[in-house]
Order: C-alpha cells, then structure tokens, then sequence
C-alpha cells in the first residue's frame, strides 16, 4: 500500500512550477489513454462508425451526381471542386462530436471519476480532440478514394494531393477545441449538439465548399470571404488541384493555431470550473 | 498522526443555498466512518470536498495530511472515490474499465493488467470481465466502479451512498467486499441513508442534517437515543385496539405508546426487543387479544432522526428540497 509522505507547504510560486512539470509530464501519457478510450468507443458502436463513414460517402456522391451538372466551377471539374469541400465541410461536422461526448460525460458524471484521479484535466479534452481527429483523418482518405473512383484527380501533383487529408483533419483538430468549449460550457449533449449544428451549417455553406462565391448575392459573398472554412477549402484545392501552396496555407494554419492555442486553453479552463 | 481525515470548521454554500455550515469531522486512520443523512443532509457536497472535486466556501480539510485546496493534485494519488452515480463506461468492457482507471493513477501497464486480473476476481466479475458494460446490472456496475476505485490500492476510499438502488442481495454483497476492504487495512468513508447499513459497516458514525453535524457515535450510541428498540403489535380487531396498547404501555420504557388505528397497529419502545416481547406476547394471551401481527423492529434513520430532531428523515429531506425554491 501506498504511504504518503507528509507534504511540506510550498510557495505559491513552487506549486506553480512543480503543478506544471507533473502537468507536461503526464499530460501526453494521459491524453494517449483517454484517445485510445475514446476510440475503443467508436469500434464497440458500430451505428457511430456507420453513420461518419457511410453518410460522407453518400454526400460525395448525391452532390456529384445531384449537382454536378448545374453548378459551373470554370475549369474545373465539379468533382474535382467539390472534394476539398465536402471533405472540410465533413471533418468540421465530425468535430463537433467531440463537444457532444465531453458534454455527455460530464452529464453522466463520468467527469467526477476523472476529476477524482491524479491525471492531467486538459487530457479529457485532449484525448476527445485527437481520437475524434484520427477519426477524421480516417473518413478523409475513405471519401478521398471514393472521389478518385468516381472522377477525381490530383493536378497538382501526387504528394500534394495525398496530404490533403492531412490538412483538412489539422484544420478539423482546430476546430474541435471550439466544439470541446462548447461542449464544456453547454454540459448537456443534445443542447451542445443542435448549438453546433446551427453554428457548422451555415458555416461550411456560406464558403467556397460547395460553389464558387461569385455565385452568391453580394451581402452573403463578404461572409464567405472572410470565414475560415473559405481558407481550408481554397487551401485543399491548391494542394489537390494546383495552385499557390504557400499564399494559400499561412490563413488556415493561423486560423487552426489560433483555435488551438486560444480556444485550447479556453475550453480547458471552462472544463476545470465545472 | 492518527487522523486520516480532519476537517476544520467547513461551510459550504451553492449561491444562497448552505449546503455545509460549519462542519467538524475526524475520521481515525483504518477505521470506517459512517456518514448518515436523508437526502440533501450535504453527504455527496462533502465527499466532494474531500475529493478535491469541490472547493468549500470556507474552513479547511486534511484527508492523509495533505491540504485538500492546497495539496489536492498530491491526494488524488492517494485516494478513491466510488460516486453516488457509477462512473462506468458503457461501451467499454469491465476489465477495460478497470485498465483505464489504473493508467490514469499512473500506473505501469503490466501492474494494471495483474491488478486488474485480482480485483475482477474479488468482485465476482471474472465471467463478465470482457464483455461490454452495457449489460451489467445495477450491482455489477456498482462493483465495478468500486473495483477501478480501488485499483492503485489507495490508503482512503470514500464511497458515496454505495447500496442506494440495489436489490437486497446485492446489497449485501456490497456489503461484503466493503468488510473486505476494511480488513485489509483501508480507511474508509462512506454516507448512507440507512441506519442499518452504516450500523453493519462504520465502526463510528455521524449523523448530518441540513448541513450540520448533529450526532456523532457508534451505532449502539445512537440506538440508544432513538431508544433501542420497538415492538409493534398488529391486532386483528380494531375495537381491541385501546385494551392492547394499555397492555403494552406497562413493558414501554418511557411508558407512552404510538397507536394507528386506521393500520391497527400499536407500538413502544423498549431495551431489549426479544425478551419483552415474550412477556408481551404472554400477557395478550391472558387478555385474550387476538393478535395478526407481531414484530421487533430495529430503529431507523427516521427513529434517531426523531429523536434528534423532532422530525422525521423523510420531512427533512422535503424541507431541504424547499429551501432551495
Ligand atoms: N451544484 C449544486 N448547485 C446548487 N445546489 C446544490 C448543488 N449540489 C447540491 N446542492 C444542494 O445542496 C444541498 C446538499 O446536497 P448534497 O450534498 O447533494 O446532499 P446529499 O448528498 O446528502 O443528498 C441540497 O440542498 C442540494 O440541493
Ligand atoms: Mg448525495
């Protein structure tokens, strides 16, 4: 048995320092176990693993087929148009589950367990973050191939084109920590869900994802111009369809650190106060 | 240092609602403290307290000497917590449960694993260990959020009302691997709404209400004050009523006896249930009482509740779900 050593009181300033070297040391090892719990999560229910696998396939193609013909994206094909899109537009949905679960737990009172343990705090966002984010990664490459089975092609290259599942799962990764925060705040699971669904609908429908902005009234094209799904997508069709890589990347890595960095620490500290 | 928990003059409040109003508590190391109170009494806000989940308003804690504000990040290695809600994961099997709990106290894999192995075995889980949690009952889920609470072998354990919504056998069963823990050496904190069950399992135990400690002893001492015992007889004729209780009144020990007519029933307080009853029973024969029912019943959180408080458990728990409207 575990005997505990009578502690000595420290300065405010040593607890400080002392709380943040456990907290680094132990915050990667906690994340990994609260991914891999998260995970095992998605493979026990395979109506989840049906419904973000199977329901983006279906979207790739009813917009293919459905759209495809009416929509006019200059040069490009509408599929080759459409990808990037619909694969940023996806991964943020998919996103938003991550504040979904985090509410859910903290409704059940699986968070009192958690919180009872000498684990890292930030690992029970974390751990959401990056399982929902290889999740993502996942569905990325899956309606990737089914794109490249039904017309798609890479203009830019193979690696460039290959690594857009990557950008749209990092840009997805930032996006999550917004939905963490939600989640955190909101603490009630079909509420966190119907806010997120309200706030990622139009999102990814006011932006370049699925037709050219040029195409929209005036008032709406100023919107689209300045959201951040706009960047991630013209960002996944320079890298898949050629284009200026560099101009095109500095906008979403700034948008996917701010989330990060800004609305990390955030979602973290509304989640300790709860 | 013979304290495994002191806690110094804490006070709780949730916006005007006092949940604890200056609290005093010390809990001998290795010994199992019985926190009884109706619901609302402030169980669940202190174990809170003393989990670190919750900071108190006011006043201050040690639970293994350290600082549950100041040293909170140190005790949780040192403690575990089995809610009033199990904490399991469905989707999850048993075993996975119990192997994510102990990577989250920072245990080596290879420990968990065996750990993991001998408290499935304890807990009478081994049959369901791989299976999902989904279809476990209610006491296999309580098992086994008090097995992951017990994984890294914590010196203090607090479980929070532990038999609440389990049938009587798994009750029991609880009870059981709750001595167990004893046994071994534990301390142990737990809260209960039952007189019995924290007579069956505290060696002392402090009665809370409205957020204020207002008894404190072992089981014994706190029968005592509800006096002991009752003996409540039944009869089959309700005009018999009036003949049976002036019969009774003579065995009561503060000679005054409850009488419900509409349930036929009579009742009074006594030292020693079984004997009296004998003479009861012998001296209704004699009065030629027909009699449909007889029994000695033990008092109740509501007895001693009476007793200390001139209401009932169930009034207090009403009462302390109006204050908050
Ligand atoms: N989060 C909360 N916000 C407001 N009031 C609360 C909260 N938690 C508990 N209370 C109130 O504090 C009192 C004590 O509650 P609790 O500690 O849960 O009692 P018990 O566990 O003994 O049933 C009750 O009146 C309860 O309604
Ligand atoms: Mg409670």
């Amino acid at each position: 048995m575990i005997q505990p050593a009578q502690l000595q009181d420290r300065s405010p300033l040593g607890e400080l320092v002392s709380a943040i070297a456990v907290e680094a040391r132990w915050i990667i090892a906690d994340t990994a176990v609260m991914s891999w719990r998260n995970l095992l999560r998605y493979r026990r229910s395979p109506e989840l693993l049906m419904f973000s696998t199977l329901s983006p396939v279906m979207f790739v193609l009813l917009f293919n087929y459905v759209f495809g013909g009416a929509i006019p994206t200059g040069d490009l094909n509408y599929i080759d148009y459409l990808m990037p899109g619909i694969l940023v537009q996806t991964t943020i949905f998919s996103a938003t589950t991550t504040g979904v679960g985090l509410a859910e737990d903290l409704q059940k009172g699986m968070v009192d367990r958690y919180r009872s343990l000498p684990m890292a705090r930030s690992a029970v966002l974390g751990g959401r973050v990056v399982a929902e984010t290889l999740v993502s990664l996942f569905v990325a490459f899956l309606m990737l191939g089914v794109g490249l089975i039904i017309g798609m092609r890479f203009h830019g290259g193979f690696w460039p084109g290959f690594s857009l599942p990557f950008m749209v799962a990092g840009f997805a990764f930032g996006f999550s920590w917004i939905a963490a925060f939600v989640g955190a705040s909101v603490r009630n699971a079909e509420g966190a869900g119907s806010l997120m669904f309200f706030v990622v609908f139009p999102l990814t429908f006011l932006s370049s994802a699925f037709v050219p902005i040029e195409s929209m009234p005036g008032w709406l094209q100023w919107f689209a111009y300045v959201n951040p799904v706009t960047n991630a997508v013209d960002f996944g069709r320079a890298l898949s369809q050629g284009g200026p890589i560099v101009a095109n990347a500095w906008p979403t890595a700034l948008w996917t650190l701010g989330m990060t960095f800004v609305i990390g620490p955030v979602a973290v500290w509304r989640y300790r106060k709860v | 240092m013979d304290h495994a928990i002191e806690v110094r003059n804490i006070s709780k409040s949730y916006g005007s609602v006092v949940a604890l109003d200056n609290v005093d508590l010390d809990v001998q190391r290795g010994s199992v403290m019985g926190l009884l109170g109706p619901n609302g009494a402030g169980k669940t806000t202190l174990v809170r307290i003393l989990t670190t989940l919750l900071r108190p308003s006011s006043g201050s804690a040690t639970v293994l000497g350290y600082d549950v504000v100041r040293h909170a990040r140190h005790l949780r290695s040192y403690i575990g917590l089995a809610g009033q809600s199990a904490a399991v994961d469905d989707l999850l099997t048993g075993r996975e449960n119990i192997h994510m709990a102990g990577r989250l106290y920072h245990m080596p894999k290879r420990q968990v694993q065996k750990r993991a192995q001998e408290l499935l075995e304890q807990f009478d889980l081994v049959d369901a260990a791989d299976r999902s949690v989904k279809g476990y009952s209610g006491g296999m889920r309580r098992r086994l959020d008090l097995a992951a609470s017990l994984v890294a072998n914590p010196p203090m354990i607090f479980l929070d009302e532990p038999t609440t919504g389990l049938d009587p056998r798994s009750r029991l069963e609880l009870w059981d691997v709750i001595r167990n823990l004893v046994s071994e050496g534990t301390t142990v904190l737990l809260t209960t709404q039952y007189l019995e069950e924290a007579d069956q399992l505290a060696d002392e135990i402090t009665v809370i209400d409205l957020g204020k400690v207002i008894a404190q002893g072992t089981a014994d001492e706190l029968k005592h004050q509800a006096g002991s015992e009752f003996i409540e007889i039944t009869v089959r004729d309700v005009e018999d009523i009036r003949r049976a209780a002036s019969v009774l009144e003579n065995f009561a020990e503060n000679n005054e006896c409850d009488i419900d007519e509409e349930a036929r029933k009579t009742s009074i307080m006594v030292q020693d249930g079984a004997s009296i009853m004998v003479q009861v029973v012998r001296s209704l024969d004699t009065e030629d009482i027909a009699v449909a029912n007889m029994a000695v019943r033990q008092p109740t959180l509501d007895d001693v509740f009476l007793a200390l408080t001139g209401r009932t458990a169930e009034e207090a728990a009403t009462e302390s779900e109006q204050e908050q409207n």
